[in-house]
């Protein structure tokens, strides 16, 4: 049974930007927020004449959780988890972004084992992302096998990422300053292992999608942006570089190890949905190539950085010396105490540039943490992606948008 | 070459109240908030600066003014952000629209009218985008309390 009284209507929590048809034939309709293929929570309330999107007005919210404000009641160390949650396709890119800002913050430089880390990890990252993304959007359109080859890479990928951090998809695992711990035993062996896995069951995907007649009807020309309007609807990686655009942070405004590294930044030609699967899958390629680079480069020692200011002393002198037992005592309490000042780092996340705008008032918790999310700009401007392509198109467009819930209602 | 830009950046700006340093890898312009629109317009035409990143606001209670509107726009061609800031006072949080210079801007303004209460003079479609029609207030000000629910649907006894 239920309580609540059958008289009260529930208002509508969405106003929508035109509720009747510009002409005479057109139909207004409601996809989502609960449909199969809005993956997450998104409204799009579209008119429709015949079978083509006329308008589309594109409404997000529904994951919001109040991500901006519950960081402000935690510490800079505290507040790691639920940046996590964020992009939880690729939790790691988002820590380390999120480290990156505070560390320009407090001007702390992480020891190399830690910057060469970061980057492998990131790009590892980059790869369930994408899959992620390609598995989706391809099983929209039927693809079951291709949906499962991507799946079975992707599951070891996190396997072995639980390996690493103890955690599946939401890691946890980058510190102020460093790192949570240093990779286990032989857990480059297995990553090893893994790539040349992966190359073999990428190599049946390019089999069975590139030059298939129903994946490339379904996707040629269909859901086509121009460079021109991708910047001027603030779109950015792999959406922008599908237009031919070749902007990546990686290359543009190298951080981490990006400048030692040899990659190549694929583009497309029309900026279609076939080209946006395109240039994940050789992205991912890209991936594999530094990866193996980083595998070799990989220094040793230490992964936290020298600096009481945020790297919490060891263990066996917390119990043994008073200042130590202070320091970690300070460090839980009040937190890193970041020098007042405001920074915005970017970081080329899997779906764009992801930007952490932080504000501090020298104190231990932040007076503002703002996230640039990528899936949220390119949800002001997916109707553009949208509009004058049929309503079946709507599904493979926005599967390789790749919008994330987490990260774009925060 | 992009400090030579930033240099050069500098000097223009650096007039009629506005102040411009360089700050953690950005160049961060502090400007009036009448000098928006043209500000943005010189970036965007004279310097390249094509991608709309990010519009947001920070609330310093107990300041006045008040607000502080914090915009970042990137260069496409230099590979270079600035950093605009202008402050707007608590009784009158206006600031003008840069929706006619970048679609983008159109989003971020409703998500920064959504949770600030800053209001964009010309953007006429400020609909709440992550909370939803009806709710009170604006959560990221720092008056409201984080604890506080407005629940569309009532709770079951």
């Amino acid at each position: 049974m239920t309580m609540r009284d059958n008289e009260e209507t529930l208002p509508n929590p969405v106003r929508a930007a035109f509720d009747r048809p510009s002409t005479e034939d057109g139909v207004i309709v409601n996809i989502g927020p609960s449909h199969p293929a809005t993956h997450g929570t998104l409204q799009i309330i579209a008119e429709l004449s015949g079978e083509k999107v006329v308008r589309a007005d594109v409404h997000c919210g529904y994951l919001h959780r109040g991500f901006e404000k519950e960081c402000e009641a935690h510490t800079w160390h505290t507040l790691i988890p639920f940046v996590d949650r964020l992009n939880y396709c690729s939790a790691l890119i988002n820590n380390f972004a999120y480290c990156d800002a505070v560390e320009t913050l407090m001007g702390v430089e992480i020891t190399p084992r830690t910057r060469y880390l970061r980057t492998l990890l990131s790009e590892y990252s980059r790869i369930a992302d994408h899959m992620t993304c390609i598995a989706a959007s391809v099983m929209e359109l039927g693809a079951m096998t291709a949906f499962l080859y991507l799946m079975t890479i992707r599951d070891w990928i996190y396997e072995h990422l639980a390996d690493l951090t103890g955690a599946r998809v939401t890691y946890s695992y980058g510190r102020i300053g460093g790192l949570a711990h240093d990779l286990p035993e032989g857990w480059l062996e297995r990553l090893g292992e893994i790539l040349d896995q992966y190359e073999e069951y990428v190599g049946r995907i390019h089999g069975l999608m590139d030059r298939n007649r129903i994946f490339i009807d379904r996707t040629r020309d269909v859901g086509v942006i121009s460079t021109d309007q991708a910047v001027h609807w603030g779109f950015t990686g792999p959406i922008l570089r599908s237009t031919g655009a070749a902007r990546d942070l990686r290359r543009d405004t190298p951080y981490l190890a990006y400048s030692e590294l040899d990659f190549d930044v694929p583009v497309g030609i029309n900026g279609d949905n076939y080209d946006r699967y395109y240039v994940r899958m050789r992205e991912m390629d890209e991936s594999v190539h530094m990866i193996r680079q980083l595998m070799q480069m990989l220094p040793e020692g230490p992964i936290n950085v020298d600096d009481r200011r945020c790297t919490f002393p060891e263990k066996q002198r917390v119990y043994t010396e008073i200042e130590s037992l202070i320091n970690h005592f300070k460090l839980v309490i009040d937190g890193p105490q970041v020098p007042a000042g405001e920074v915005y780092r970017a970081h080329e996340a899997a779906n764009g540039e992801l930007g952490f705008y932080l504000v501090s008032d020298g104190t231990g918790t932040p007076h503002r943490v703002h996230v640039r999310a990528p899936s949220f700009v390119h949800m002001g401007g997916l109707h553009k992606l949208l509009e004058g392509y049929q309503l079946a198109d709507v599904v493979s467009t926005f599967g390789t948008i790749n919008m994330i819930g987490g990260e774009c209602d925060r | 070459m992009p400090d030579d830009l930033l240099e050069r950046l500098r000097s223009r700006l650096a007039d009629e109240g506005r102040e411009a340093t360089f700050a953690h890898g950005l160049l961060a312009v502090q400007i009036p908030r009448e000098a928006l629109l043209d500000t943005v317009k010189l970036l965007k035409d004279g310097f390249g600066f094509d991608l709309f990143l990010d519009v947001t606001a920070v609330d310093w209670p107990g300041r006045d003014p008040r607000f502080d509107v914090v915009y970042h726009l990137y260069s496409t061609r230099d590979h270079v952000r600035v950093r605009l800031k202008t402050a707007v006072s608590g009784t009158d949080p206006v600031v003008d629209t840069l929706v006619p210079l970048f679609g983008a801007a159109a989003y971020m303004e409703r998500e920064c009218h959504d949770m600030l209460g800053i209001r964009f003079r010309g953007n006429d479609d400020l609909r709440p985008i992550l909370l939803y029609e009806g709710f009170e207030g604006h959560p990221l000000r720092k008056d409201y309390p984080k604890g506080r629910e407005q629940p569309l649907v009532r709770y079951r006894e």
